[in-house]
């Protein structure tokens, strides 16, 4: 089951080697890694997607607790969670199709950011669920290039 | 504020830390450092191998509680030292190792002498720093004592580019309050709802077994334990790292548990309805096939690291919590409770107990006599007779590491210091050299396979240039028995690179140190040896003609349950 993970660190020289070391040492899987400063320049946070049974996604947990730099861990998955993702993604475009992907990012509330005579990259922001059905419809005309971020995500403010 | 350089602010800072003594090995990076510790008080005891310093400093802490202190050059002088750290970060034992570095405008220039140990080290420190401001000098080294030291122990390494120990910076004095941290809390004091549980399933229970690690030793409880286990009736077993967390001798002690532990202690914890981990983490050389470990057993487990709990085995009453702490916090809550009556108690888990030493009686720790040949346990036996058992015992690694944590019965904690995690060849005779030098006036043996003493024998001259007067034992059969053993029992005794065709004279080896080298060929002749050399002030080697092809039994084979013991 897939877990998100977000992660307060220390913005110290080596916090972020320390987490992926501690991940890649425990043979903890990464599908994605997003990480950034926060408001606060001595905090970055870390947005990790991992896969595994409760008991990892557990001991995954603890071990990033247990690591000095880390200031505080959020199974973002467990609550209610708003999170994004972008890909900037190269797909054909000839004269044949050309309108269609313009119709289809607009759809989408993409944004064309690159022109060649034979292609468009476009900007898309969302859910991991959006960009990957941007992608699903684009398959059949033609993707070139897929340049993705992590996911990043932050839980939702309580309503009362 | 007037401003000193970066040595002696490293002096001072070590000195208001309690460091009386420190190993190490001096190198370009940090000749300016030893150029002002050579003129202060704190000792410094020159090594042969960067690796004895860093097992020096594990030993000395070991032995005494206190965080041990190496130091260490840049480059092959910090990578030497990497086996040493590994081996204190799976015992979790407090060190801190200082390491020379290149100069900051160097780093990452692939300069002489120049290695990333803080990458190298991440995985095998509790924590580490690379110092790259002068004024971080002081506050770092605090930060990494008080994290060696506190919560689940370990080794720290602190990186010091030449150019920050020449700095000149101004001294932050040490503050009153202990240090904090907000990103590292250790969770120290158990929950009173959990103790509760604790006691009464201990009370409940039938067939109750105390199940004690290296964390009752780390976090000084045997008292506590000892306390808890008497008035409850509860019969005892400890890892190779509890080993003197309960006397030995006690007749509710039923010995090491795990893949060479008593049938005693096996069979209580597979029969056990409840298994009480205090300070242990459930390791693979306990459990056996983790699907038949405590079949039968609730469990209690007090650890002070959440990430032990639940881990291997899954755990029905878990406390996190310094062990003393939670240890105490029952014994108290006993002592509160009316419903609890020690008589009644005592008797309700006697018919447990009875059986848990009829086990005992049937299969002791034993070992066939062979005439006059050697058996390595005779002289374990031995030593613990001439000792009274009050040795400091280290152990390499291996079958003479097992026979030693069988057949010496220690009855205190802090006496038998042994690789236990990371199962390091060639820890024992520098861990003798630090505990040596922590106890000037006890006796220290170091228990070795004659593989695992050449890997840092060395340190020979060490141990004579400090006087530190330890006690080689080295169990010689010319193999690496473990290794060997196993070849016997499933590779069809198949001795592959297990034979050492060449093995030193080791007494012309100590007399070449200007130690004294003693021999033993004839069971006849052990006693007399032992005698000699504990009754010699200076460093011995007795080399003992064993059995070439004793094994250590009972043994759990890999991958099988913890009652499929093969038994000798």
């Amino acid at each position: 089951m897939k877990h998100t993970l977000s992660v307060l660190l220390r913005n110290r020289p080596g916090a972020l080697s320390r987490v992926t070391g501690l991940f890649s040492g425990r043979c903890f899987n990464i599908e994605s890694l997003c990480v950034a400063e926060t408001f606060d320049p001595q905090v970055s946070c870390l947005t990790v997607v991992t896969a595994g049974e409760a008991s990892i996604i557990e001991q995954v947990t603890k071990q990033l607790h247990k690591l000095i730099d880390v200031i505080k861990v959020n199974d973002v998955s467990e609550g209610d969670f708003v999170e994004r993702e972008m890909a900037l993604i190269r797909v054909k475009a000839e004269a044949a199709t050309r309108a269609e992907v313009l119709r289809i990012i607009d759809i989408f509330r993409g944004k064309v950011v690159d022109i060649s005579p034979t292609s468009y990259a476009l900007e898309i922001t969302g859910s991991e669920s959006k960009i990957q059905a941007v992608i699903d419809i684009l398959r059949p005309i033609g993707i070139k290039e897929i340049v993705r971020t992590g996911k990043i995500a932050m839980l939702r403010a309580p309503k009362k | 504020m007037s401003k000193i350089k970066g040595s002696q602010a490293i002096i001072k800072c070590l000195q208001e830390e309690g460091v009386e003594l420190l190993f190490g090995y001096p190198g370009g990076a940090v000749i300016e450092l030893y150029d002002e510790l050579c003129k202060s008080s704190i000792r410094h005891i020159l090594v042969r191998h960067e690796q004895g310093a860093v097992h020096a400093a594990d030993g000395f802490a070991r032995a005494t509680g206190k965080v041990g202190v190496a130091l260490l050059t840049s480059g092959p002088g910090a990578t030497n030292g990497v086996t040493g750290i590994a081996t204190a970060y799976c015992d979790s034992i407090p060190i801190v190792v200082l390491t020379g570095q290149v100069p900051r405008a160097l780093i990452g220039n692939d300069a002489f002498q120049e290695v990333d140990i803080v990458g190298i080290t991440r995985p095998c420190t509790k924590h580490n720093y690379l110092v790259n401001d002068p004024e971080d000098l002081v506050p770092v080294l605090r930060e990494a004592f008080y994290l060696a030291a506190s919560g689940r122990p370990g080794p720290v390494l602190v990186d010091l580019p030449k150019d920050i120990i020449s700095s000149m910076i101004a001294y932050p004095p040490k503050k009153k309050e202990p240090i904090k941290m907000q990103t590292y809390q250790p969770h120290t004091e158990p929950h009173p709802g959990q103790v509760e549980k604790a006691c009464r399933a201990c009370l409940k229970a039938k067939r109750p077994v105390l199940y004690v690690g290296g964390g009752v030793i780390l976090s000084n409880s045997n008292q506590e334990l000892t306390q808890l286990a008497r008035r409850l009736n509860i019969p005892v077993t400890m890892t190779l790292m509890g080993l003197g967390g309960f006397p030995g001798t006690d007749p509710l002690s039923l010995g090491m548990l795990g893949m060479h532990g008593s049938y005693a202690a096996n069979m209580s914890v597979a029969k056990s309805d409840l298994l009480i981990a205090v300070g242990s983490r459930f390791d693979d050389r306990v459990t056996g096939r983790l699907d038949a470990f405590a079949p039968q057993a609730k469990i209690i487990h007090i650890d002070i690291d959440p990430t032990s709990i639940s881990k291997n085995v899954v755990v029905d009453i878990p406390i996190v919590a310094d062990c003393k702490l939670a240890l105490q916090a029952m014994n108290s809550w006993l002592d509160k409770c009316d419903e609890y009556n020690p008589q009644e108690v005592a008797e309700h888990h006697q018919p447990w107990v009875e059986q848990v030493q009829e086990w005992n009686a049937k299969h002791p720790l034993a070992y066939m006599e062979d005439g006059e040949i050697i058996k390595p346990q005779f002289v374990i036996e031995t030593l613990h007779k001439l000792t009274g058992g009050n040795a400091i015992i280290t152990t390499e690694v291996g079958q003479n590491q097992m026979w030693a944590a069988q057949f010496y019965k220690f009855n205190h904690p802090r006496r038998l210091l042994t690789s236990g995690g990371l199962g390091t060849m060639g820890y024992g005779l520098p861990a003798a050299i630090g505990a040596q030098m922590a106890f000037p006036e006890a006796t220290v043996i170091d228990v070795a396979g004659d593989g695992s003493i050449q890997m840092n024998i060395q340190e020979l001259a060490t141990a004579r240039e400090c006087g530190a007067p330890v006690k080689i034992a080295i169990l010689n059969n010319r193999y690496l028995g473990m290794v060997r053993q196993w070849q016997e029992l499933f590779y069809n005794r198949h001795y592959a690179s297990t034979v050492m065709e060449v093995t030193p004279d080791f007494v012309a080896l100590a007399q070449a140190y200007g130690a004294v080298g003693l021999r033993a060929k004839t069971k006849a002749e052990v006693e007399p040896v032992i005698r000699e050399a504990l009754a010699t002030k200076n460093v011995v080697i007795m080399d003992f003609s064993i059995h070439r092809e004793e094994g250590v039994f009972p043994m759990v084979p890999a991958g099988k349950a913890t009652t499929e013991m093969l038994l000798v």
